[in-house]
């Protein structure tokens, strides 16, 4: 049978739609039936193709660029490693009337109270088991289902209060249900960079396309969320597993734009029934705890016991009523594709009324009766684990019938039956994605996104669409080169415009400063130390390689205690200098990525282009010239990092602990660079070098006006208050920061950190640049180091 | 038969160990045939937290949380148990078709369901030989009660008993590869023996007699906690205790503490003290009959 190719479009319109055609059964969401373009469709098809194909490929570039700048990525997981993927924008939206939505979501929402009802019964009476509408053994072989949380009732009555499905359509043109996302559904922080990137590619169409916004959807989490305090109104929590999960950026972003605190389970505390957070400033309470780490691992006392991620007593919290955690830990029970087999008639048993929209054909093959049918349709049947989560599909764990041969199936269904489920395969509707200048037909799925409100669930007014890379439905997952649409839910009427988008240059205000996360304040300190390290080490390069290109060879004797002095530091100029450097950056740029959530767009961006600058230098310029140019561009793209962090950055607690590592890295390696080349038996050379490495050559001719002596490098580099390379100016920022810090900067007794300092730089500030011997400067080295040490123990532990 | 039973348990640390929760399943169970007449554990250090509570089998648990540093974490049970039950006598129990006819019944998600006891759990993953060496053993047996014992005569006979061969993480199958282990390993491998003829089975904690009646053999691991199987042999005779390690049905020398699918269910100490230098720990266990 031939394809369907569109019906009598207007002369721009057909030039777009030329060549597409929808392949036999397949419905599609731009041509109907007939081949007609849908009428919700026509606007935008008229924009695109009043667009030359030029101008149209610009805004998709400024749609990506969008994703760059802002960092979006999803984490693709390898055989080796996993590494970090652009967000892979699919540009054309995927359009849906509004009055088809609102079916599509009551349907949605009829079964979330159905799920919440299971769920409910599954950790309660499991009467729905003991009158046979689920097996038991379903049940209690799944790994979701939690012993320890059963006969818990979640604090506030509800296990569930956000909810993914994954939809699509059949050939018919009907809706049906692919999967259920309740465990830690991911998505809804794409979906809104997905429209964000989309209507910035279509900003002169988006305007007045009466496209249904999301900030409102946004906003009801936010207050749900919040709602579900206690009387004490803490604030709300994402956990999270960490920066190698693979939406690890929605994490982020979420807690960003919703202004809640971005936890891992090592920042938490239980103590008598009460969830704290490790904070700078003690630990401090926190009562919600939106979860998107996967329940099993939650807690490792009465969980997975090899779980590191987890919280040791968080289960016991709950227990105790002390903790809302969304959704309730156990809800990823109802994520078994085996429950897609009995949801028909449990809506039925519990609801009374069929189910308003079906989900995908399943059959649990530990019935007799289900093992025959899986068998007589075998030519439209995927065998897959009873108990496996995944998508239909997402998963390595299908196994198509029509591949084996009768007898192979039925030796499997009769061995491994409880074991399996048979899915129907099917087909789902394409939608256009941009190649070449046209539009071609992709199969997509769309994923959709209810929250539960004190008024009801509400469905947020769009999500994403994933979009295939071929015709292969199996190709529509990211992990297989799918990529993501915008899904634009369009009103008859004209609708408002609406954000909660923050200036994206200003990080959201954080309204208590002692909320700062323990572990959030120890990476931004040794992101500072890191981010300072390098530049140190970048300077000490540049002049070695600076003197190697003068001389012509690296034998004079100051080249040589330069070269032992970075051999102290752990580099050779000579060799593999510049993979020690990325190693650096690196470092700094993994605490970066730890704390995305308090930093700004840009300073995130400034610090990837570095770390891209640095790896760029691999394998290393050879001659001491190129070398050193090129290290003085690395010092440039390092000045516009910190230059953002400490012009822009708002003053919060996190700030000063970044200018604490700063500072103490600075007095750090300058009291190293002193104890080596101002000391009496330095070659010839070292005390300029010195200077050069201290960014003071300047200084210090205006303030001696003579050539450098032993004394003049010292007060400079050491004693000068006013030379921001000095180590006494280090001293001095450090004080000013501790101040600030939580315990400070109150009258009554210095706490010990302040007590340490002051006295540090006491010593430091009363002795003359004569009695700064190098025995003294290593001394001081050594206090500088103990001084971390105890910020460390004080404030990070 | 009354029993005073103390069983101590000490963890020292090389570094102070920094603040932590703990669970304990080391109460001596309430249930036919053995009843607890009293108990008391006792913690050192003093924790800041204490709960004691009753967990999804039915087990008792106690939940420590200390605060403080400590260099020595020590755990002891008092008990006195009063232990009536012998071991059964009339097989009554089905045959493993009929026993798998009775498991399709619609069944509960309580406690004692057999349904908890016949997938994969944490610690046992279905093993190929295991459940060929099951298949072996078990086959002619007439009842699910025979083909228990043959299963566990078999491997008995077949495993050395060897407590330095493996630790408290080895799996069933690098056990039964080797052919050696302690009780964990014995009743990790008869479960799993026992799940692959699709027999519920679980994993059973407790104490032993220490020194035998007069005449008997001193059982082996009565020194330290000891570990056994349930398997469930249909809906009339319901669950039935086997020692493989000894090779005997349970009786009135074995004080049962916690059950569940395996050891992680049933872990006598969970979540000890945080360290960063290494630890070594010691149990002394000492079950002796009044009168």
């Amino acid at each position: 049978m031939e394809g369907r190719a569109p019906r009598q479009p207007s002369e721009p319109v057909a030039r777009l739609l030329a060549g597409y055609r929808i392949a036999p059964d397949t419905a599609d969401e731009m041509l109907d039936a007939t081949g007609a373009v849908r009428p919700v469709w026509q606007p935008f098809l008229r924009h695109l193709a009043s667009l030359p194909p030029a101008r149209a490929e610009a805004a998709f570039a400024r749609g990506d660029q969008y994703l760059r700048d802002a960092g979006v990525f999803y984490r693709l997981y390898a055989d080796t490693a996993a590494s970090e993927r652009d967000w892979p924008l699919s540009h054309i939206p995927v359009i849906v009337p509004e009055a088809e939505w609102t079916a599509i979501a009551e349907g949605l929402i009829q079964r979330a109270d159905l799920l919440e009802a299971v769920v409910r019964d599954l950790y309660g009476p499991a009467r729905l088991v003991a009158d046979g509408h689920l097996p038991a053994a379903l049940v209690a072989q799944n790994p979701e289902w939690l012993r320890p949380l059963v006969g818990v009732e979640p604090r506030g009555g509800h296990f569930l209060h956000f909810l993914a499905f994954e939809i699509g359509r059949n050939p018919d043109g009907s809706w049906f249900v692919l999967g259920d996302r309740t465990q830690a559904p991911s998505g809804a922080g794409f979906a809104l960079e997905t429209r964000v990137a989309t209507s910035r590619v279509f900003a002169d169409h988006f305007a007045q396309a009466n496209v249904l916004r999301l900030a409102g959807f946004f906003r009801a989490f936010r207050d749900a969320m919040n709602g579900l305090r206690g009387p004490e109104a803490t604030r709300v929590g994402i956990l999270t597993p960490g920066p190698m999960n693979d939406t690890y950026y929605e994490h982020a972003y979420v807690a960003r734009y919703l202004g809640f605190m971005l936890l891992e389970g090592e920042d938490l505390a239980v103590q008598d029934g009460q969830v704290m957070v490790r904070t700078v400033a003690g630990l401090r309470p926190v009562d919600v705890l939106w979860r998107r780490l996967d329940s099993r691992f939650a807690d490792p006392l009465e969980l997975d016991p090899a779980s590191r991620i987890g919280t040791p007593g968080l289960v016991a919290a709950v227990r105790a009523g002390g903790v809302s955690v969304v959704n309730a830990l156990g809800s990823g029970v109802l994520e078994a594709r085996a429950l897609m087999a009995f949801m028909p008639r449990l809506a039925e048993v519990v609801l009374g009324e069929p189910l308003k929209l079906p989900n995908i054909a399943t059959w649990w093959c530990g019935d007799a009766a289900a093992r025959a049918a899986v068998r007589d349709h075998a030519d439209r049947m995927v065998l897959a684990p009873a108990l496996s989560s995944r998508l239909p599909f997402d998963g390595d764990d299908n196994w198509p019938c029509a591949g084996h041969d009768a007898a192979t199936l039925a030796a499997r269904l009769a061995t491994e039956g409880p074991a399996l489920i048979g899915q129907e395969r099917v087909t789902i509707s394409t939608a256009p994605a941009w190649q070449d200048g046209r539009l071609v037909p992709r199969p997509m799925s769309l994923r959709a996104f209810l929250i539960r409100t004190p008024d009801g669930w509400q469905a947020m007014p769009g999500g994403f669409a994933r979009i295939g890379r071929g015709d292969d439905t199996a190709a529509i997952a990211l992990q297989r080169g799918g990529s993501v649409a915008d899904v634009w839910i369009v009103s008859d009427r004209p609708v408002p415009p609406d954000t909660m988008l923050p200036d994206r240059g200003t990080p959201t205000p954080r309204a208590e400063a002692g909320l700062l996360p323990a572990r959030a304040a120890d990476n931004l300190y040794w992101l500072g130390r890191y981010v300072e390290r390098t530049e140190h080490a970048v300077r000490l390069l540049r002049a070695w390689h600076l003197r190697v290109a003068e001389s012509g060879t690296a034998d004079r004797p100051v080249i040589a205690a330069l070269g032992q002095h970075l051999g102290q530091l752990g580099l050779d100029p000579a060799r593999a200098w510049a993979r020690a450097l990325a190693d650096r950056v690196a470092a700094a740029r993994n605490c970066a990525s730890k704390v995305r959530d308090r930093f700004s767009v840009d300073g995130w961006a400034a610090i990837g282009m570095l770390a891209q600058d640095v790896s760029r230098l691999n394998p290393e310029p050879a001659s001491g010239d190129d070398a050193a140019r090129m290290l003085g561009g690395i010092l440039h793209r390092l000045a516009a990092f910190t230059g953002l962090v400490h012009d822009n950055m708002y003053r919060f607690v996190g700030w000063r602990f970044l200018t604490l590592g700063r500072a103490v890295e600075r007095a750090d390696s300058m009291t190293f660079a002193l104890a080596a080349f101002a000391d009496p038996r330095a070659p010839e050379g070292a005390l300029d070098l010195c200077v050069e490495v201290g960014d003071s050559v300047m200084t210090h001719r205006r303030r001696f006006a003579v050539a450098t002596s032993r004394e003049t490098v010292i007060d400079l580099l050491a004693l000068d208050e006013m030379n921001p390379r000095s180590v006494l100016y280090q001293l001095t920022e450090a004080q000013e920061q501790v101040r600030h810090l939580p315990g400070n900067g109150q009258p009554g007794p210095l706490t010990p950190v302040a007590r340490r300092l002051l006295r540090l730089r006491t010593d430091l500030a009363v002795s003359s640049a004569a009695e700064l011997t190098t025995a003294r400067l290593l001394g001081l080295r050594a206090d500088v180091a103990a001084f971390s040490t105890l910020l460390g123990e004080t404030y990070f532990g | 038969m009354l029993y005073d039973v103390t069983a101590t348990i000490t963890y020292a640390y090389a570094a102070p160990a920094i603040a932590g929760r703990t669970l304990l399943r080391l109460m001596p169970a309430s249930v036919a045939g053995q009843r607890l007449v009293a108990g008391r554990i006792e913690a050192q250090p003093t924790p800041a937290e204490r709960q004691d509570r009753i967990d999804f089998f039915g087990n008792a648990v106690t939940e420590l949380t200390f605060r403080t540093p400590a260099d020595i974490a020590r755990f002891r049970l008092v008990a006195r148990v009063d232990r009536t039950s012998e071991a059964p006598e009339l097989d009554l129990s089905p045959d493993l078709a009929r026993l798998a006819a009775e498991l399709d019944l619609p069944g509960t998600l309580g406690p004692e369901a057999p349904h908890h006891y016949l997938g994969p759990s944490p610690r046992i993953a279905p093993d190929p030989a295991i459940a060929a060496f099951a298949a072996e053993a078990a086959d002619g047996a007439p009842t699910t009660l025979a083909a228990l014992t043959a299963v566990g005569r078999a491997l008995h006979r077949t495993m050395r008993f060897d407590a330095g061969a493996t630790t408290v993480e080895t799996d069933p199958a690098t056990a039964f590869a080797a052919r050696q282990g302690v009780c964990q390993d014995f009743s990790h491998i008869l479960i799993a023996a026992l799940r692959s003829l699709k027999v519920p089975a679980g994993y059973v904690s407790g104490y032993l007699r220490t020194i035998p009646p007069r005449g008997g053999l001193r059982l082996q691991g009565a020194d330290a906690m000891h570990a056994w199987v349930r398997a469930w042999c249909g809906i009339e005779t319901g669950w039935i205790d086997y020692d493989p390690t000894n090779d005997c049905l349970v009786g009135a020398d074995h004080i049962r503490v916690a059950v569940g699918r395996d050891y992680d269910d049933v872990a006598p100490v969970r979540g000890v003290l945080r360290s960063a230098g290494g630890q070594i720990s010691a149990q002394e266990v000492d079950v002796v009959p009044l009168g």
